[in-house]
């Protein structure tokens, strides 16, 4: 069964088609995430999930029922907020009680399971504590707590980590995932970071101009993306096409492939079966810690970013920028066959 | 060197306003504070310049007095009372409901009053609660008479007067309340009475606290109003009136006037804790 289910939903603010025409379903316990760039319309179908926002037409079903039409309070759904909307009169566990003192649960009960749920975000003891006294990965985790109290059936998470630093969205992005597969809730996460999308989600919905381009597990969306878009919005891909294809690769179409599935070599050397050898020039060299990026001017034209683990061995040979001839070496697997528009930018970080 | 000089500027700009809030302001209210301990000849009716506490001591043991002043301190919070209620659905449909278009709109009308002259207005409801006026008309189909001039008719006036006091610093406050807090009640559950009663009205209480002190402040010392509607019924405002002309006994209007000064500075340091002055 699905435990949330979008048919032929549209939302209309003025002229602009913010949701056009989805059919979603998302799957009872599962981490999904929708992931597009600002504008794309994620958020809104959050938010009509969340019944903030009525569509303009379609219908929403959480598990079996029609809630289209109920107001968010009769919605067995819990958002936890971008800015995460932590009420500043009242302490953590008034805040984290709050949904139940509406419902009448009693004073025991809901005390009880308060702090169960500041347990499980690990924020056992602050219960006294006023908001303004906590840093924003402890209001972060309150907002979590706060949602999670009232077990729903589903939780919305709308981009709740864009307010944190990089390493603590780190943290949280392995907390938040460990907590979905403690309480077994279905989440639906909004994210325009890619990475984040693909580091947590069981499956990821991609989204472009109020559309979903493709809905795929993390895996899939990265080795097969569907379209043009998909593949130069999730990780980095470099992309053969137009007049260049047919001499490079030997067939028409628009490819693209992933930098870490190219080698640099010095010009001539030997490939194996199935390997094409492209030869160009270095003419950038960006180190990353980790990896190396070396883009490599072809000389039938297209520019291709390369990137190298930093091994021992690879260390050996530094990449450096010169005018000596190399050749970029991608075995014929590893290119994507695209379809679809291919207005979109070469790289998205 | 740069910066002293730049506290030069900054000083001499200042210089100006400092004087006229030194001069015009604190000096009066020193002197203020200075006449209401000096006497008077009963006799010439020439002020007497030693110091007595018998202007306080007066209006203390004289009944009538200390009548007038509880009186004005009542009205003063039922004008507060009556224009909170009447403040807070308007500030939140201005603040969180209405388009912008209709804000900008309900903005200008509620300020537009103030352009209007403060005596029009006085003597405009003046005629409404005369009898034969628009409220004993208005009345007449259901049994209704206009309370006539009096303490009601004052009540009334002035809390369509200071209203605009009111509307305007609830509106500000709560604009400055993010949406996603409304519906994050909405979302744990709460329907709209209950997320006014746990999450709005908690968080406008310091911008209501904020109004009132206008509207408290404007009726403790308002004597025109309650000269026009109030019919025989006297205020702080109206005896030291009184007592600067007619009675012609200045130290004791001094002594008077003191009182809403101290009722003010009392209630200051009560609200000072809600954090309503950080939202004035």
């Amino acid at each position: 069964m699905s435990a949330v289910t979008a048919r032929g939903l549209s939302k209309t603010f003025g002229d602009v088609r913010a949701v056009d025409d989805l059919d979603l379903e998302i799957a009872d316990g599962e981490f999904f995430s929708m992931l597009g760039p600002s504008g794309s319309g994620k958020t809104t179908v959050l938010r009509l999930v969340a019944g903030f926002e009525r569509p303009t037409s379609g219908r929403v079903l959480l598990g079996d029922d029609d809630v289209t039409d109920l107001p968010p309070y009769r919605r067995d759904v819990n958002t936890v907020f971008q800015d995460y909307a932590i009420f500043p009169h009242m302490d953590v566990q008034t805040n984290v009680e709050y949904g139940l003192r509406v419902k009448k649960v009693d004073r025991q009960e809901r005390r009880r399971r308060a702090e169960e749920a500041l347990s499980a975000v690990r924020l056992e003891g602050y219960g006294k504590r006023r908001p303004t006294q906590l840093s924003g990965g402890q209001r972060q985790r309150v907002a979590l707590a706060r949602a999670l109290v009232n077990r729903p059936k589903v939780l919305l998470l709308d981009e709740p980590l864009g307010a944190l630093d990089l390493k603590l969205r780190r943290e949280m992005q392995l907390e938040l995932k460990q907590i979905q597969r403690d309480v077994g809730i279905t989440f639906v996460f909004v994210t325009h970071d890619q990475e984040e999308a693909l580091s947590m989600s069981d499956r990821v919905a991609v989204f472009r101009d109020g559309r979903v381009e493709q809905v795929a597990t993390p895996v899939e969306l990265y080795e097969r993306p569907a379209s043009s878009f998909v593949a130069g919005f999730v990780g980095t891909s470099n992309r053969i096409g137009g007049e260049a294809a047919p001499r490079l690769l030997g067939s028409p179409g628009e490819y693209a492939v992933r930098p870490e599935q190219l080698r640099v070599v010095p010009a001539g050397s030997p490939v194996e079966p199935g390997e094409l050898a492209l030869p160009g020039k270095v003419r950038e060299v960006v180190y990353l810690g980790p990896l190396t990026h070396a883009v490599v001017e072809l000389d039938a034209g297209p520019r291709l970013t390369v990137s190298r683990p930093n091994t021992r061995t690879a260390s050996e040979r530094p990449l450096e920028a010169s005018d000596r001839p190399v050749a970029v070496v991608l075995h014929r697997d590893s290119l994507i066959a695209l379809s679809g528009p291919t207005e979109m930018t070469e790289e998205t970080a | 060197m740069l910066s002293r000089s730049a506290g030069l500027r900054t000083g001499l700009l200042l210089l100006p306003p400092m004087l006229w809030l030194g001069v015009a302001y604190l000096a009066a209210l020193a002197a203020l504070f200075v006449t209401s301990v000096w006497g008077q000849n009963d006799f010439t009716g020439d002020i007497e310049r030693v110091w007595t506490w018998d202007n306080y001591r007066q209006l203390w043991d004289i009944p009538v007095y200390r009548t007038i002043a509880f009186r004005t301190v009542g009205i003063a919070a039922l004008v507060t009372v009556v224009d909170a209620l009447l403040a807070f659905p308007i500030a939140l449909y201005m603040a969180k409901m209405a388009s912008p278009r209709t804000r900008r709109l309900l903005v200008i009308a509620v300020l537009m009053p103030l352009w209007a002259s403060y005596l029009v207005k006085a003597y405009a409801w003046r005629g409404m609660f005369s009898g034969g006026g628009l409220i004993d008309w208005l009345g007449s189909p259901f049994g209704l008479h206009s309370p006539g001039y009096g303490l009601v008719a004052t009540t009334v006036t002035l809390a369509y007067l200071w209203l605009p006091y009111m509307i305007l610093p609830v509106y500000a406050g709560l604009e400055r309340v993010p949406d996603s807090l409304f519906e994050a009640s909405g979302d744990l559950g709460a329907g709209a009475l209950t997320t006014i009663r746990r999450v709005v009205l908690p968080m406008a209480f310091p911008a209501v606290v904020a109004g009132s002190i206008f509207t408290f402040s404007l009726t403790l010392g308002d004597y025109i109003a309650v000269t026009i509607v109030g019919g025989a019924g006297q205020l702080i405002g109206t005896v030291v009136y009184a007592n600067v002309g007619s009675a012609n006994n200045l130290p004791f209007a001094a002594a008077f006037a003191t009182v809403p000064v101290v009722v003010m500075l009392v209630y200051l340091a009560a609200v000072r804790r809600t954090g309503a002055l950080e939202s004035l």
